[in-house]
């Protein structure tokens, strides 16, 4: 027996009338298009309900001058079922406007979604509101760019260099 | 340098040499390593001192894993920016004299990666003695690194205290 992925969209249509608005499936993979206020409900409901216990991934996509909004966020679940077939993933998107980069985090329903968030939060500065931790996680701490937005200069070397000057003087005296 | 026998010692021979050349000659061929392997060159550096390369031919066999003990850095892998001040760090750790392999493209120049994190060549802010291309080298031409690294010794030397 398959896992009904029909039965899991018709119950969020019934429950989040206003919440969805897009849905897309492409090649077996369904990806639903919400609003950003109700990542965390809507988040909860895949997850008490329909057994979506893990989050596979959190990224984010900048559309610099090819839409508006500017941002989409990224969420991959996944349930993981008794048998093969019955293992679902589905895809999760909200865009983000370039004026308020707030999203809801989602760690209280995924301790896993801590180091993600913070990985969005550090190459796309992507501020995730509730995240217990939200400090850059890849970058150094002082670094002062997003290096994944496209209007980043991928060769821009000059920040990193300030960060790594300033370790340097830090090792010097001894305080590192 | 000769050699001389004295029959009055038992016939047993002794070498007369310089001091400086006798200290150099060891340090050319006890080299201890400090691997700094960050990425896939150190897979490579990893070939090169087990059986099938086997770097202990040239006395370099003794990997240590603290600076203290090493005075030969081997660094091979991408160097970012975040890293390249422990990578320093670790070369001031490391007692004197002291030489430096960049193995690997990314060590010589940034390899690949021409991007926001990743430093252009080590030598920004180390002073390498021998450059290795390749991405990666193999093990050969790490085994050839050593070699210069030991005539360099020979011929430049360093100073006893
Ligand atoms: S030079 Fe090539 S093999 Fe070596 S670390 Fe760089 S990318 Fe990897």
């Amino acid at each position: 027996m398959s896992f009904d992925l029909q039965a899991v969209i018709d119950s969020l249509k019934s429950n989040f009338p206003d919440t969805i608005l897009d849905i897309k499936t492409f090649r077996n993979e369904t990806t639903l298009l919400i609003k950003k206020e109700k990542i965390q409900e809507f988040c909860m409901y895949l997850k008490n309900n329909f057994d979506f216990k893990f989050i596979v991934d959190i990224t984010a996509v900048d559309y610099l001058e090819r839409k508006t909004p500017r941002y989409e966020v990224v969420y991959y679940l996944h349930r993981f079922g008794p048998e093969y077939s019955e293992n679902v993933r589905i895809r999760l998107k909200v865009e983000v406007p370039e004026e308020d980069t707030r999203v809801l985090s989602v760690t209280p329903f995924w301790s896993g979604a801590n180091w993600l968030e913070r990985e969005v939060y550090d190459l796309f500065g992507i501020e995730f509101v509730g995240h217990p931790d939200l400090r850059r996680i890849l970058m150094p701490e002082e670094y002062n760019a997003h290096p994944l937005r496209k209007d980043f200069d991928v060769r821009n070397r000059e920040p990193s260099k300030r960060c790594f000057e300033k370790a340097l003087k830090e090792g010097e005296s001894g305080t590192s | 340098m000769g050699v001389n026998t004295n029959p009055v010692l038992g016939g047993d021979g002794f070498v007369t040499t310089k001091l400086s050349s006798f200290a150099n000659w060891a340090r050319k061929n006890s080299l201890w390593p400090m691997p700094f392997g960050t990425a896939c060159c150190a897979i490579e550096m990893m070939g090169a001192f087990a059986s099938r390369f086997d770097l202990s031919r040239f006395g370099a066999e003794v990997v240590r894993f603290s600076p203290r003990q090493a005075d030969l850095m081997i660094v091979s892998g991408t160097i970012t920016y975040k890293m390249a001040s422990v990578c320093r760090k670790i070369y001031d750790q490391m007692p004197e004299p002291k030489w430096v392999i960049a193995m690997g493209s990314c060590t010589c120049g940034g390899g690949p990666f021409d991007s926001y994190a990743v430093v252009q060549g080590i030598d920004e802010f180390l002073p390498v003695d021998v450059y290795v291309g390749g991405c990666p080298p193999r093990p050969e031409a790490l085994i050839d690194a050593v070699m210069k690294i030991q005539k360099k010794i020979e011929r430049e030397g360093a100073p006893i205290v």
